[in-house]
């Protein structure tokens, strides 16, 4: 029987200095994020159907929109069907990007008792989730590929974005992923109230449908609502990404946009800490 | 007095002192007019599940905390952990609130359930032990020794490497202790680690968490209805009954405090009289009878048994921990 090692002087254990902290970090987003990779090839194949249902939105959209704009003499908003194809296919990715751990998720955590063994990790459990969907995306992106190609392939999208609407776009993208993160995760915590979570979600859905660019592009919708858009986060989860790449959208925009997407995060990230700490005091633990 | 409270809680590990938990439970009756009643009038209960416990237990010792169902085991586990506010009193462990949940706290202290799994379920033990290493934020060098070694002992081999969900709950059970002291904790709480396990595989975790005990001076508080996995790691006992302490001493003197009986086994040369008039007959097995007599009464009885018979063999016994723990359990709830 050999000796249980011994992190003698406390080396096994992280010392409290940022930048070890930092690394720590990332090392567990690295770690979490191979761990789905290895995790969601195991099934491709509920993947991939799970990527064709989640195109079969947009498309529906694509194949209405583009009618209406042909019937209407070849555009509506100054949107071509060509357009709106670039803007949908746009969308399937920027969709994609935004899966996030939603507060059914939290839901089931807490009812059941599952939270537990991530309380007892020195880790705050949202970060567990963000490497978790960071590496689910890499699978997403890779089952994505051929999908775009045959969207691409029959509605023939008008797209020609510059160096800098694709760097915009790579990181509006992950700006997204975050924000949408925390703004669920934070609706999650009302679980630990309410023990049911699920109605104030449905309402959260509903707003960002409409409010957006998930259902339609925000410059379809009348000034008022594009205004009350640009004062709420849903707007920068979907639209303006979608907007970086496939609209021409002018510098200032594209680096106003990014920043309130950093907006929206320091908001989120502060709300849902802020929360955290009252909420789960009332954590019963049941069944864990 | 004062000063001795005041330096045992120094020394200890774990200090608990008046730790109360009070959960507000819904209630209502059954059926539908209940159910729309509760719409307008929701009613709640009071539920006390700890009620007012305390205790020390010093660095390297091995406790087991023993109680029925719903005695608040489980309850005080997790306050000690962090997972639970306690509605009232003081918990310190190694010198931390626990539920203020810190760093530092957690990683020095661990706690197994018998129904959680730490593990991912679709990937290899192996998976989920890097992530833990880059949580806990390991060396490298430190990680690997302790993982091969927790391999060795717990007899792990290849079903570190098989899915989590392809090992049988036994095989489970011993890779998520592994897991859950990788990162070589000085606190243990370990809530029913032998739950569900065959005779074989509970051997093996109990000489796992001896060993670990043993080499590390690891602080271990253990809650398990295997009263073998008591007897065989613990020579302190705490027992909770209705979230009150009723007993925190030696294994030994549970029997003193409890159970007013002696057990007596006498094999005799021969024949397999009745021995009824000595006291209560438990069994009568080839030639071996067992009687059950009142503790005081066992040094009489034990005189005239061997004066009036020929005895071969003659044992007294305090009876099994079973019957101990079964009497303790009998304590009724005390009126509040």
């Amino acid at each position: 029987m050999s000796a249980i090692a011994s992190p003698a002087g406390g080396q096994g254990v992280g010392r409290p200095r940022l930048v070890g902290r930092v690394r720590g970090l990332i090392g567990v987003y690295v770690q979490e994020a191979r761990n789905a990779v290895a995790e969601q090839f195991q099934y491709r194949a509920a993947n991939y159907f799970y990527m064709i249902g989640m195109i079969a939105e947009p498309v529906i959209y694509l194949v209405v929109w583009s009618t209406i704009a042909e019937q209407q003499g070849g555009s509506v908003g100054g949107f071509t069907p060509g357009q709106f194809a670039a803007y949908y296919i746009v969308w399937t990715l920027v969709r994609s990007m935004n899966i996030v751990f939603t507060p059914y998720g939290w839901e089931w955590r807490i009812r059941e008792g599952q939270l537990s063994a991530q309380l007892l990790r020195p880790l705050f459990p949202i970060v567990e989730d963000l490497g978790f969907f960071i590496g689910w995306k890499v699978v997403v992106i890779i089952l994505w590929l051929p999908l775009a190609a045959l969207l691409a392939l029959v509605f023939r999208p008008e797209l020609a974005p510059t160096l800098l609407e694709i760097c915009v776009f790579a990181v509006a993208i992950w700006g997204a992923y975050l924000i949408r993160s925390l703004n669920q995760s934070t609706i999650g915590m009302v679980t630990f109230w309410t023990t049911r979570v699920g109605p104030i979600f449905e309402l959260y859905m509903t707003a960002e449908l409409l409010l957006s660019g998930r259902l339609v592009p925000m410059t379809l919708m009348p000034e008022w609502v594009q205004i009350l858009a640009g004062l709420l986060p849903f707007y920068w989860t979907f639209g303006f990404p979608i907007e970086a790449l496939v609209a021409d959208l002018p510098v200032e925009r594209l680096l106003g946009g990014l920043a309130m997407q950093l907006f929206w995060i320091v908001v989120g990230a502060v709300a849902l800490r802020f929360i955290w700490r009252f909420a789960v005091r009332r954590y019963s633990a049941v069944g864990g | 007095m004062l000063a001795g409270a005041v330096s045992r809680e120094l020394e200890s590990v774990v200090h608990v002192a008046d730790l109360r938990k009070t959960f507000r439970v819904p209630v209502r009756e059954g059926g539908l007019l209940a159910s729309i009643r509760s719409l307008v009038r929701r009613e709640h209960r009071l539920v006390h599940a700890v009620h007012g416990i305390s205790f020390d237990i010093a660095p390297g010792e091995v406790v087991g905390f023993l109680g029925p169902n719903g005695a608040g085991k489980t309850t005080t586990l997790k306050m000690l952990a962090g997972l639970l506010y306690p509605t009232s009193g003081e918990v310190r462990v190694l010198g931390h609130v626990p539920s203020r949940r810190d760093s530092a706290y957690l990683r020095r202290m661990t706690m197994v359930m018998g129904n959680r799994n730490q593990l991912q379920w679709d990937l290899p033990a192996l998976d989920s032990f890097e992530l833990l290493r880059a949580i806990y934020r390991l060396h490298p060098d430190d990680f690997r020794r302790a993982r091969d070694d927790f391999i060795e002992l717990m007899e792990l081999g290849d079903l570190v490497r098989k899915p989590v969900r392809n090992l049988s709950l036994g095989e489970r059970m011993k890779v998520e202790i592994c897991a859950a002291l990788l990162h070589l904790p000085d606190v243990l709480f370990l809530d029913e680690p032998t739950l569900g396990l065959d005779v074989t595989m509970q051997k093996r975790i109990r000489a796992f968490v001896a060993d670990y005990n043993k080499r590390r001076g690891a602080t271990v508080l253990l809650t398990s209805h295997y009263m073998a996995d008591v007897e065989a790691l613990c020579r302190r006992v705490i027992v909770i009954h209705h979230g009150r302490l009723l007993y925190d001493g030696a294994l030994s003197g549970l029997a003193a405090r409890f159970n007013a009986t002696k057990t007596i086994a006498v094999a005799l040369h021969e024949g397999t009289p009745d021995l009824a008039r000595y006291g209560e007959v438990v069994s009568s097995d080839d030639g071996v009878v067992t009687l059950r007599v009142s503790r005081s009464d066992a040094p009489r009885v034990t005189a005239e048994l061997l004066r009036d018979l020929p005895v071969a063999d003659l044992t007294i016994e305090d009876p099994p921990i079973e019957d101990v723990i079964e009497s303790v359990f009998a304590v009724p709830k005390p009126v509040e």
